[in-house]
């Protein structure tokens, strides 16, 4: 009887489970589905390749594209090298001393940080005092700081996956701590470490706060000619023509064609991020 | 020849090895015995000193290499463990192919030379007793070989860089028993070139491959002598009821 009872158990508290993410996955479904609805119309070769027109009432988003993808490329420069040297750093040779729990501890803490944070931080550091200005340059390297966090974990997480029996192995045969990390424990490691290098990335480029202050233009039709100058870029294109244009309805269905190259752009990274771990699996 | 001078080792607070001193001559084969957690191991890793990798460890008395203390300040660790090489229970090949495998050691040590790297990865293979069954295939992971194939290949890459000295710690423990078979036929042929030292569960193992056995148990040295003495007439009770299999 008993048993009985705890089975039925079990089979409600599983559908009532089961449907909950079901609604979850629905809702995300209903999410895509309603941008794709309301932008896929606009979405044309013309759109992807010139600037807007007609006070952001006509015309394209390429100016946006692009600036985005000049600052996902700045601030991997910026985050990637920082991340996985400070992470090779803690997991390989730090230990467990009071030092590195500290650092570990403020790692995690940044990770908390409010992106609008970052952003003003990044206008204090690198627009003002090292006087980038609104930059290309000022606006990855606050990118960059904020992926930080996410560049260090996914590292970490990586190398510790490996088992200690090859470092040991390594290590045995004479090869230096360096030697090991560099021809055993990265190759290794990196399979894992490039999906998550791509997947921060991701994350981050979709972020509208840290580039508010320090590099993102209102409407800037020409591409930039450095690093030191300011594009536009999609998140802040998108706030911008949903919020304040001149005519809003007239540019809703402009919004939502920017939203919609933003999600695909991030699923893009997505499918290269697998696609990537696949590949380096099978070496 | 291989010295240890009253060593005494802990992990933390525990008092792991108690006064040891031991010699070991070279070109014989030295078998530990001795129930689980009696210390084999971590006397085994004195010798190449795989037990500074462990925090929060103490080290008193000394330890000789051909006369040299290697716990000196001046002993350069990598170099030390060029010259005394170890082989684990587990085989623990590199995500690499056969080739680079065993090339490894060599790699790591600066040489660029191909034809002589080449040359000395078959030495090495044939040393191990495994060329004849991967000369074909040297570009194949080393995953794909079977358990004992793996931990001859982990002999090999051990032999690659001219090692003195081979510490082997249950190395076929593993294995199945031709697996194991083979090991022990490959530790005899071994023997002439290099001094080994080998910790084994199997007591027919320490009586087929070793000249001479040591029993430890809680961390001391009970007896060491000549295999023959230890498992026909040992002059301790502890270690005739550990090999008559009345402990441990
Ligand atoms: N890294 C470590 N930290 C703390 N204590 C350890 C560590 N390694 C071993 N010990 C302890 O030291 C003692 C000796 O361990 P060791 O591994 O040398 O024994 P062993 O004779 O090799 O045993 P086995 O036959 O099971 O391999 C054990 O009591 C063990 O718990
Ligand atoms: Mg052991």
């Amino acid at each position: 009887m008993a048993i009985m009872q705890k089975k039925t158990e079990q089979k409600i508290a599983f559908t009532f489970f089961r449907s909950l993410s079901l609604v979850v996955v629905a809702i995300l479904f209903w999410i895509l589905g309603f941008i794709i609805y309301n932008g896929a119309g606009v979405i044309d070769w013309e759109f992807l390749t010139t600037a807007p027109s007609d006070g952001m009432t006509g015309g394209g988003i390429f100016p946006a594209i692009a600036g985005t993808l000049y600052l996902i490329l700045g601030s991997s420069m910026v985050a990637f090298p920082l991340g996985i040297l400070s992470a090779v750093y803690t997991s390989e040779y730090a230990g467990n001393g009071y030092i590195i729990r500290f650092i570990r501890i403020m790692t995690n803490n940044l990770s908390g940080i409010p992106s609008i944070i970052f952003g003003l931080f990044g206008m204090a550091l690198f627009v003002n005092t090292l006087e980038f200005g609104d930059s290309i340059i000022a606006g990855s390297f606050t990118l960059g700081l904020l992926t930080l966090p996410l560049v260090i974990r996914t590292t970490e997480e990586a190398l510790r996956a490996i088992p200690d029996t090859f470092r040991i192995g390594s290590l045995a045969l004479g090869a230096t701590q360096l030697q090991t990390i560099r021809r055993i424990t990265m190759p290794m490691a990196f399979p894992n470490i490039i999906t998550g290098l791509i997947l921060s990335i991701g994350r981050v480029s979709g972020e509208t706060a840290p580039i508010l202050f320090t590099v993102a233009a209102y409407f800037l039709p020409k591409l930039p000619q450095s690093i030191f100058d300011q594009v536009m870029a999609l998140p802040y294109h998108l706030y911008v023509i949903a919020t304040s244009g001149t005519d809003l309805e007239a540019t809703r269905p402009i919004a939502y064609g920017t939203a919609l190259v933003l999600i695909i752009i991030v699923l893009l990274m997505n499918l290269l991020a697998s696609f990537l771990r696949k590949k380096f699996r099978k070496l | 020849m291989l010295e240890t001078k009253e060593i005494h080792f802990y992990y933390g607070a525990f008092h792991a090895l108690k006064n040891i001193s031991m010699t070991m001559d070279d070109h014989t084969v030295t078998a530990f015995i001795g129930p689980s957690g009696c210390g084999k191991s971590t006397f085994l890793r004195l010798f190449n000193r795989m037990n500074d990798l462990i925090p929060d460890t103490h080290l008193t008395g000394q330890c000789l290499i051909e006369g040299q203390d290697i716990y000196q300040k001046t002993v350069d660790v990598t170099t030390l463990r060029k010259k005394v090489g170890m082989v684990f229970q587990k085989p623990n090949p590199f995500p690499k192919s056969i080739f680079e495998n065993v090339a490894y050691g060599l790699r790591v040590d600066g040489i660029k030379d191909k034809n002589f790297i080449r040359q000395r990865v078959e030495e090495s293979l044939k040393g191990a007793a495994l060329w004849e069954e991967v000369k074909d295939q040297l570009k194949k992971p080393a995953f794909e070989l079977s358990g004992g194939q793996q931990q001859r290949l982990c002999i090999a890459r051990a032999l690659a860089i001219e090692p003195s000295v081979i510490l082997m710690d249950e190395p076929a423990s593993a294995l199945d028993p031709i697996s194991t078979s083979k090991i022990e036929d490959l530790i005899h042929s071994l023997k002439e070139k290099y001094t080994i030292v080998i910790v084994t569960h199997n007591m027919q193992q320490a009586a087929r491959v070793s000249n001479k056995t040591g029993f430890f148990m809680l961390g001391e040295l009970i007896e060491f002598n000549d295999t023959k003495k230890i498992f026909l007439s040992p002059e301790k009770e502890a270690t005739q009821n550990y090999i008559t299999g009345r402990f441990g």
